[in-house]
């Protein structure tokens, strides 16, 4: 059995429809990507699977590990071990690194608190006490939410756009972070439109106009989508383009 | 247990209170309950029918090391305790002051406070004001300061009320702040029930380069009403200050900000920020996907503004 299944989801936003008949499933133990042009709906897909307000009304089958997640709020979620990183994380005025960390850790301790954060490069004796607001950049603030993820210890991680705003020498940092939660047991969902963040994953689904149009390794989802999907003029329509050639979702 | 212990024991200021190079001053309704001093600390108290007349004097360039800890205890259900101080930092003197209010029992009890502040030239005073109050609600606060910041000196408080029931209170500061003088006053507030809040700072920045920030933090529930007055003028050149009020409000609370800010100098310069509502979405479903359910998700965001 899929860890998650989704079955001819739909999901409107303001009257506008943005995942269409998206049918997805989704096998556990795996770093997987979710990639597609800006617009294609794939963070509307990670804020469904969450379960984040506004998007928990929609048509079609969500399943994970056999239990409808259609019910379930947020908090429920993720006491079933599903987590989201945002692409641009929240601020907290006031909220320390540590107990933003403790927040959802498995185990609160401060050695385990300095070893969430050490697994991000962010050094302990520097960060931990500093608040959780805009005196941290967009880049450290991405950087914390995943040392959150790894002290959650979650089953499903979705990661919206993981490389936002981070420099070139943590990117190495946050593909290691990737792995180490897959490594834990969790099972990765990378959203994503970038080339390098498609290749840290192990399995790819190619996503267009709200829809699942392909999947496959990783190697045959980017070829298509750099050289079909990126530089497509008709964005968004790939059942027009004779020459998709990777499995059909 | 002794009123004074008792006291002591609820602003948790044990050492504090033993320590011999620490002074202190504890009131107990209208008593002084104990008091030591430091070298270059003038301190004269009288006792009044329902509080204390108090006057402190920093002597001129004397810098007090360890913060002075101050204590205003009403242990009765019920009383008045009307509190009028005078504090002179003379130039170029510093001194700290964490001020504990302990109303553990209060059903219905009155605190009022009368303080009028003088800063001299290079003066610093800190100003940090702690309230312990009971689950009943019957406290009424009116704390009310008129405040001198002189030439190149720093007055600095932070008004915290985040513990037991907010009851009523009326606060209200008023400060001047002199050229190169800095000003910077927060107040924290935790309401619910039928708790009433209302905050009313003002600051004037008279002289040149001087620098001033208002900064409130409110949280209501349930029934709890919030109003927050904040007004700053700039009237000399180079003269800064900025507003910034944040209240959340949840279930049936009500709250309103009125900043105001005023220029009458074409070089001085001034901003304001109010934000006001619910518990903001992104935050909450942010602790909500780390596990925490609404309401503990709520209470740590609500901690960490009132930290």
């Amino acid at each position: 059995m899929a860890m998650l299944e989704l079955e001819n989801v739909n999901l409107h936003l303001d009257g506008t429809p943005i995942l269409n008949d998206l049918s997805m499933e989704l096998w556990s133990g795996y770093i997987h990507a979710v990639v597609g042009p800006n617009g294609a709906g794939k963070s509307t897909l990670a804020s469904a699977i969450m379960g984040l307000q506004g998007y928990r009304e929609f048509d079609g089958r969500m399943t994970f590990e056999g239990e409808a997640l259609k019910p379930l709020p947020v908090d429920e979620r993720a006491r079933r071990g599903i987590t989201l990183g945002w692409q641009e994380p929240a601020r907290f005025e006031g909220l320390s690194v540590r107990e933003y960390i403790r927040a959802g850790a498995r185990d609160e301790s401060e050695e385990a608190v300095d070893a969430a954060l050490e697994q991000v490069a962010m050094s302990p004796s520097r960060y931990r006490d500093r608040a959780v607001d805009n005196t941290l950049s967009g880049g450290e603030r991405k950087k914390l939410e995943l040392a959150c993820i790894l002290a959650m210890k979650p089953r499903l991680v979705l990661l919206d756009e993981p490389d936002s705003g981070i420099d070139v020498e943590s990117l190495g940092r946050m593909k290691d972070a990737v792995r180490l939660l897959r490594d834990a047991g969790a099972t990765v969902v990378l959203i994503t439109h970038s080339s390098e963040v498609l290749h840290w994953a192990e399995h790819a689904f190619l996503m267009c106009c709200g829809h699942i149009v392909g999947k496959g390794p990783v190697a045959e989802v980017s070829g298509y989508f750099e050289n079909k999907c990126m530089p497509c003029d008709h964005r968004n329509r790939p059942e027009a383009d004779e020459e998709f050639s990777i499995e059909r979702a | 247990m002794s009123g004074l212990d008792e006291i002591i024991s609820a602003a948790n200021i044990h050492a504090a209170a033993r320590d011999p190079d620490t002074a202190h001053l504890m009131i107990g309704l209208n008593e002084v309950l104990s008091s030591r001093s430091v070298p270059g600390l003038e301190v004269q108290t009288e006792q009044a029918e329902e509080g204390v007349n108090l006057k402190f004097v920093v002597t001129a360039g004397t810098v007090i090391e360890k913060p002075v800890h101050l204590c205003f205890g009403l242990l009765q259900e019920q009383g008045i305790q009307r509190i009028n101080i005078r504090m002179e930092v003379r130039d170029s003197a510093a001194i700290d002051v964490m001020a504990h209010c302990v109303f553990p029992y209060g059903k219905d009890i009155q605190h009022l406070m009368d303080a009028e502040i003088v800063l001299g030239a290079g003066a610093r005073y800190n100003y940090f004001e702690r309230h312990i109050h009971s689950d009943h609600g019957g406290v009424l606060v009116v704390p009310k300061a008129k405040v001198h910041v002189g030439e190149d000196a720093r007055f600095r408080t932070d008004f915290e009320l985040v513990e037991g029931r907010v009851g009523q209170i009326d606060i209200d500061y008023d400060t001047t702040v002199e050229a190169g003088g800095v000003m910077e006053m927060t107040a924290k507030v935790s309401g619910r029930a039928d708790d009433r809040i209302s905050i009313r700072e003002t600051g004037q920045l008279v002289g040149e380069k001087a620098r001033g920030v208002l900064t409130t933090r409110v949280a209501v529930r349930e029934q709890a009403r919030a109003e927050v007055y904040n007004k700053l003028t700039a009237s000399a050149a180079f003269a800064r200050g900025h507003v910034d009020c944040r209240e959340i409000v949840q279930h049936g609370a009500f709250a309103s900000a009125v900043p105001i800010v005023e220029v009458n100098h074409p070089q001085a310069h001034v901003t304001h920020e109010a934000a006001l509502g619910s518990v903001d979405r992104k935050q909450l479903e942010t602790l909500m996907a780390r596990g925490l359910d609404e309401d503990e998700a709520s209470d740590k965001i609500i901690a960490g503004l009132l930290s």
